[in-house]
């Protein structure tokens, strides 16, 4: 019988004892307690009375009269020497055991003749490399047709035919624009604010404080607005789409839309990507005037600058193109990050650890690709000299 | 045994339990005796899984007390409260396998933490549980290697890996096709009569309840309580509440 683990330590540990009836049987006497939280004798003990010999018995017995309590720790014992007598063929006699502890040790040998399905084996470095180039082809594929995808529901929606809900619509904008302040707010102040910091130690030392405002400014507002909101808004909501996207993929959502014949890029994606086209400018904006903002306060703070002087060198310094260059540089990362949320949502696979691989690839994409597309940008301004 | 058969398990006593201010179940009063295979049935959304997840330790009951053999499983101290739930096995709907183990690291792992073994005995003890459960020669895999069957059957390997008291199942049979469905219920009978536990089962699966329980209780959404209790076949005869008789005959259509 199972005795309780917490009386365990109070009781004898099992043991073991070996007689030998008739010079035929070999009786394996157990007392005490065998439970696997104790030192047990081991089978190993046996292993010579067993093994082929002169003395060799011609059958094991058990006598259990003074075993006073049992769990798996004597199962584990019983099945090695049930092994042990299968190598040197001598016969078994388990019926001295409990009813109950022969039951499970029949249990376990009927069960371990169930067949063992291959485990896939581990491939050489070549078979890989050739696997992940082929599905690197079939991803492109896969890319460039969602991309064509959405592309012509993007037309479809100026010829006026397609209708998605307003109100999801509605939800999208508010989780991408109010929702999303705080942080830009944030990110964008400190941006400016280090920008600053790291422009005043060195302009002070040839007296040339007042260029922080151009410094801060041109940055902002070319380069730091544009990539610091698409990052956050990458980090943000384009990992929330992929895992919504994922999520709707394992719930079977897609396929329910797909069956009615709802296209889920009309449906899901061309929102989402309304929604950021239309963000990502105003974000940009926000944030470019929160950076000089972060500028000023250390122009005025710490290096003596009136705010009227400051605001007048920013002015001057930030021409009209560049403002417009962040803003559309913004559009681009605004689609960037609602097609590769989007994407790695669509082609998640369907259980709860492939979401979120899903929502770290959908943010790993975005990042990579803004910060590539935004070099591109570099490159073309300098050609045509913005 | 440490003690006489006569003493419940558990006895649950004046139970309630709510989330936040929605009441999910009341005054419940019942006794889970030692060696019983207890089904604990009733339609969906009558709170059976949360009534489980309440003598499993994960949900704080409102109100009532939960006796384990006599100890007051919610008002303990914590340790004492631990100490019990290793003489506690679960086995979650899924399996609930830790998806970043093999089978064997999976069975290993609470007996590694509670028990300082010999580094021999707990593959020995690993591949006991697996073999009685029919796994045996699986314990490298990952549990996104296999079926979902083997995954709860696996994870019926873990929750015996402490020879536990006491079993729980939740929904055995949800999700496996009809024979694999029956061939868990007979393994459970198996290991039951083999290590003696006291077994309790949330199911709502007619054949599971009338092939295996010996006492259950059948909850109600709607009272929020115990319609009914006893030995599920005694009670699909001297039953007299429509809604049980209902469930048990799966709205009238088996005749019995």
């Amino acid at each position: 019988m199972l005795m309780s683990k917490s009386t365990v330590s109070r009781q004898d540990p099992g043991k073991l004892s070996l007689e030998q009836k008739h010079g035929q049987t070999l009786t394996l006497v157990l007392s005490g307690t065998w439970s696997f939280a104790l030192e047990l004798p081991t089978a190993e003990a046996v292993r010579p009375e067993i093994a082929a010999g002169d003395r060799q018995p011609q059958k094991i017995a058990f006598d259990c009269s003074r075993l006073t309590g049992w769990d798996s720790g004597l199962l584990t014992f019983l099945i090695k020497i049930r092994d042990q007598c299968e190598q040197s063929r001598v016969k078994l006699d388990t019926s001295g055991l409990p009813p109950e502890a022969n039951r499970l040790l029949s249990l376990a040998a009927t069960n371990s003749r169930a067949p063992v399905i291959e485990k896939k084996a581990s491939r050489s470095i070549f078979f890989n490399l050739g696997q992940q180039t082929i599905r690197l082809g079939y991803s492109t594929v896969s890319f460039t047709s969602f991309l064509g995808e959405t592309l012509l529901a993007f037309l479809a929606l100026f010829r006026g035919r397609i209708r998605f809900r307003g109100q999801e619509f509605f939800r999208l904008l508010r989780e991408c624009g109010d929702q999303a302040l705080p942080i830009v707010s944030l990110i964008s102040l400190l941006v400016g604010l280090i920008l600053a910091f790291v422009g005043a130690v060195q302009l002070k030392t040839f007296g040339a404080q007042i260029y922080v405002a151009d410094l801060v400014g041109i940055a902002m507002v070319r380069e730091m607005g544009a990539i610091m909101t698409g990052i956050i808004m990458a980090g943000r909501t384009g990992a929330a789409f992929a895992a919504h996207l994922g999520t709707m993929n394992v719930n079977e959502e897609i396929d329910a839309l797909r069956t009615m014949s709802i296209s889920p890029v009309e449906f899901l994606v061309l929102p989402r990507l309304l929604v950021l086209v239309l963000m990502m400018p105003l974000l940009c904006l926000y944030a470019d005037l929160l950076g000089i903002l972060g500028g000023g306060i250390v122009g005025v703070g710490m290096l003596d600058i009136s705010p009227a002087r400051y605001l007048a060198q920013t002015q001057g310094a930030v021409a009209l193109p560049n403002l417009w260059l962040g803003l559309i540089k913004s559009v681009a990362f605004g689609i960037i990050v609602a097609l590769a949320g989007c994407y790695r949502g669509l082609t998640s696979g369907r259980s709860a650890s492939a979401v979120g691989m899903a929502a770290t690839s959908a943010v790993v994409t975005a990042i990579v690709a803004i910060i590539t597309v935004d070099g591109l940008f570099a490159v073309l301004c300098d050609i045509i000299g913005i | 045994m440490s003690q006489s058969p006569a003493e419940p398990h558990i006895q649950v006593r004046d139970l309630s339990l709510a989330f936040d201010r929605e009441l999910i179940l009341t005054n419940l009063n019942f006794e889970i005796k030692q060696g019983d295979i207890f089904i604990i049935m009733g339609g969906s959304g009558s709170g059976k899984s949360t009534l489980m997840k309440a003598l499993i330790g994960l949900k704080e009951p409102r109100t009532g007390t939960i006796l384990y053999q006599g100890l007051d499983f919610w008002q303990s101290e914590s340790w004492k409260r631990e100490r019990l739930l290793r003489r506690v096995g679960v086995l979650y709907q899924g399996g609930a396998l830790w998806s970043s183990m093999t089978l064997a690291e999976n069975v290993a792992l609470p007996l590694e933490q509670f028990y300082s073994l010999a580094r021999t005995r707990v593959p020995e003890l690993v591949s006991l549980k697996l073999s009685l459960v029919g796994l045996a020669g699986f314990e490298e895999y990952y549990p996104a290697e296999i079926s979902g069957g083997m995954r709860k059957r696996a994870g019926l390997a873990r929750a015996i890996a402490l020879d536990p008291d006491i079993l729980f199942f939740d929904e055995p049979s949800a999700g496996l096709d009809p024979v694999s469905a029956k061939h868990l219920d007979d393994l459970i009978l198996e290991i039951k009569k083999g290590l003696g536990t006291t077994i309790v089962v949330v199911s709502h699966e007619l054949a599971s309840i009338f092939a295996i329980g010996t006492n259950s209780v059948f909850l109600d959404a709607e009272s929020k309580t115990v319609l009914a209790s006893g030995n599920p076949e005694e009670m699909l005869h001297t039953t007299k509440e429509p809604k049980v008789q209902a469930f048990l005959t799966r709205g009238g259509t088996i005749e019995d």
